[in-house]
């Protein structure tokens, strides 16, 4: 039996008709969405490359059932830029050497800007490293990655100080 | 993974008729129960998705001093409700010590609770297991098992319960509320999860339907806030399952323990309340000497289940030093590393 369900992704309203139960979310985006950018890795919720904003919350989307999705808000890496300006997160770890191969560096991002929303973190680098335990690297881009995640957490702040001032 | 139905029902009532249907599962966040599915260790023919179920995700401090938490609030609202957090520390640190930022922003309060062990056996189809396949055996008993039980273990099944959340509940008495074909009952979480014994295929006394609805705690839970701590031994310091874990929970006046609490996870099949340790600390001076007295008294009938006797003294060095940080006082805020032995504080022993 077919299911349709919508969701609306990055911004856009999308209606998908689900014809097989057993779809992820992360199935969802890559395959039947084309949106290619969230990484298929261990696709058993331990690697973190899938990392996808449900409702505003950092999530893996392998372990997220498509249809347990109707009427969600998703947002993936292909949502978090402005236009030809990158998200200040992907800024930062160009910046610090974030990465080398690349694999890991959408879902190290997309956990990164929810580290920084959820705001439990400051700026200390043990409890940023904790919250970002969810995210492996396999190059061990980790120092890059942890300085990246405190210089764009700081640019956000002056950024929405500048704004409210 | 197989092929199943989806079912969305829009009230508990419906949820509990469609899964009370054999083969039928409930499924909430799945973090570990799509996990499953993927690998072909539980094959449900139907999914009841109760996730879209209204009035499940309130955190209620009731005006009597009890605590009311429906069974779909995330893992990390739950541990970072400031008035949850400062009321029950030991629980928000356990929620915090376990899985990874984007499991417990999906991990549900009634998933928790319901989670199957993580014993490799288990989750290799290609061995023998009891849990998974009755009658099967028990490629555990004999294999790679340094980390598996050793209270409450049968020849059949040595495999533990792994939630941290559930250590310090039942150091506090939650209760667990269930509708279920027959209405509404009440089960005290302690009472919630089976030792193995003949039929280690069921973890817990719930019956076809059951659904949690909400967990509850006492308004005595409360009178822990100043001295309840969580201490979490694993092989990597995030992102991992208890070796050996400790919840200790102190109540102390004019110098003394008034009242005690202590509950060890990774040790048993359930999450394992210690209450003949209690008894040792009731009255007593806190010290380091009558925490390694209770200790002793909690393992008393702990034996290794494999090559895993060196948990018996991990597991007796965990409570000590649990102990010692619930008594130097709960930290004002959750320390960067939850639950971690490293995680160091200003005035705290770290060595018991």
């Amino acid at each position: 039996m077919s299911h349709s369900i919508t969701l609306t992704v990055n911004g856009k309203p999308r209606e998908v008709e689900i014809d097989d139960t057993r779809v992820t979310l992360l199935d969802l985006l890559r395959e039947r969405l084309h949106l290619t950018g969230t990484k298929k890795g261990c696709d058993r919720g331990q690697c973190g490359a899938c990392t996808v904003h449900l409702d505003g919350r950092r999530i893996n989307s392998c372990l997220t059932l498509a249809l347990s999705c109707d009427g969600a808000d998703v947002l993936t890496i292909e949502g978090v830029a402005h236009g030809d300006a990158l998200h200040p997160v992907q800024a930062a770890f160009i910046a610090h050497d974030g990465f080398q191969c690349g694999f890991c560096t959408p879902g190290q991002i997309m956990s990164a800007i929810g580290l920084i929303q959820e705001g439990q973190t400051g700026d200390d680098p043990e409890r940023v490293r904790e919250a970002m335990s969810g995210n492996l690297c396999r190059c061990g881009a980790y120092a890059g990655i942890l300085e990246a995640v405190l210089d764009a957490q700081d640019r956000l702040r002056e950024a929405n100080q500048r704004r409210s001032a | 993974m197989n092929n199943f139905e989806y079912v969305r029902p829009r009230s508990v009532t419906e949820a509990i008729a469609a899964a009370s249907a054999p083969g039928a599962s409930y499924l909430a966040a799945g973090t570990n129960l799509i996990d499953l599915m993927k690998g072909g260790i539980t094959h449900p023919d139907r999914l009841v998705d109760v996730t879209h179920l209204p009035g499940l995700d309130r955190i209620e401090h009731r005006s009597d001093g009890s605590l009311r938490v429906g069974a779909l609030v995330r893992n990390a609202d739950l541990a970072h409700d400031p008035d949850f957090a400062r009321a029950y520390p030991s629980v928000a640190e356990a929620l915090l010590s376990g899985a990874s930022a984007q499991l417990r922003n999906a991990a549900t309060v009634g998933g928790n609770l319901l989670q199957r062990t993580r014993c490799a056996y288990f989750y290799d189809v290609a061995g023998a297991c009891n849990k998974r396949q009755p009658g099967s055996g028990c490629d555990a008993r004999d294999g790679e098992n340094r980390l598996h039980a050793i209270l409450g273990w049968s020849e059949a099944c040595i495999a533990t319960h792994s939630s941290d959340f559930c250590v310090p509940l039942v150091t506090l008495d939650a209760v667990v509320e269930i509708e279920g074909r027959r209405g509404r009952r009440d089960i005290a979480l302690e009472d919630l999860h089976r030792l193995p014994g003949d039929t280690p295929e069921h973890d817990n006394v719930l019956e076809p339907g059951d659904l949690i609805v909400a967990l509850r705690l006492p308004p005595a839970a409360r009178s822990f806030a100043a001295h309840a701590r969580y201490l979490k031994v694993r092989e990597r310091t995030s992102y991992a399952f208890a070796i050996v874990s400790a919840a200790a929970a102190l109540r102390i006046e004019q110098g003394r323990i008034a009242d005690a609490r202590l509950a060890l996870g990774g040790v048993a099949a359930k999450p394992w309340r210690a209450r003949a340790a209690e008894q040792v600390l009731i009255g007593a001076t806190p010290a380091v000497g009558i925490y390694l007295q209770a200790a002793t008294a909690a393992l008393t009938d702990a034996k290794p289940s494999g090559d895993n006797a060196f948990k018996i003294e991990l597991a007796r060095r965990t409570i000590a030093r649990a102990l010692t940080l619930a008594a130097a006082g709960t930290p004002a805020r959750v320390p960067a590393l939850p639950a971690s032995p490293f995680s160091v504080l200003p005035g705290v022993l770290q060595h018991a």
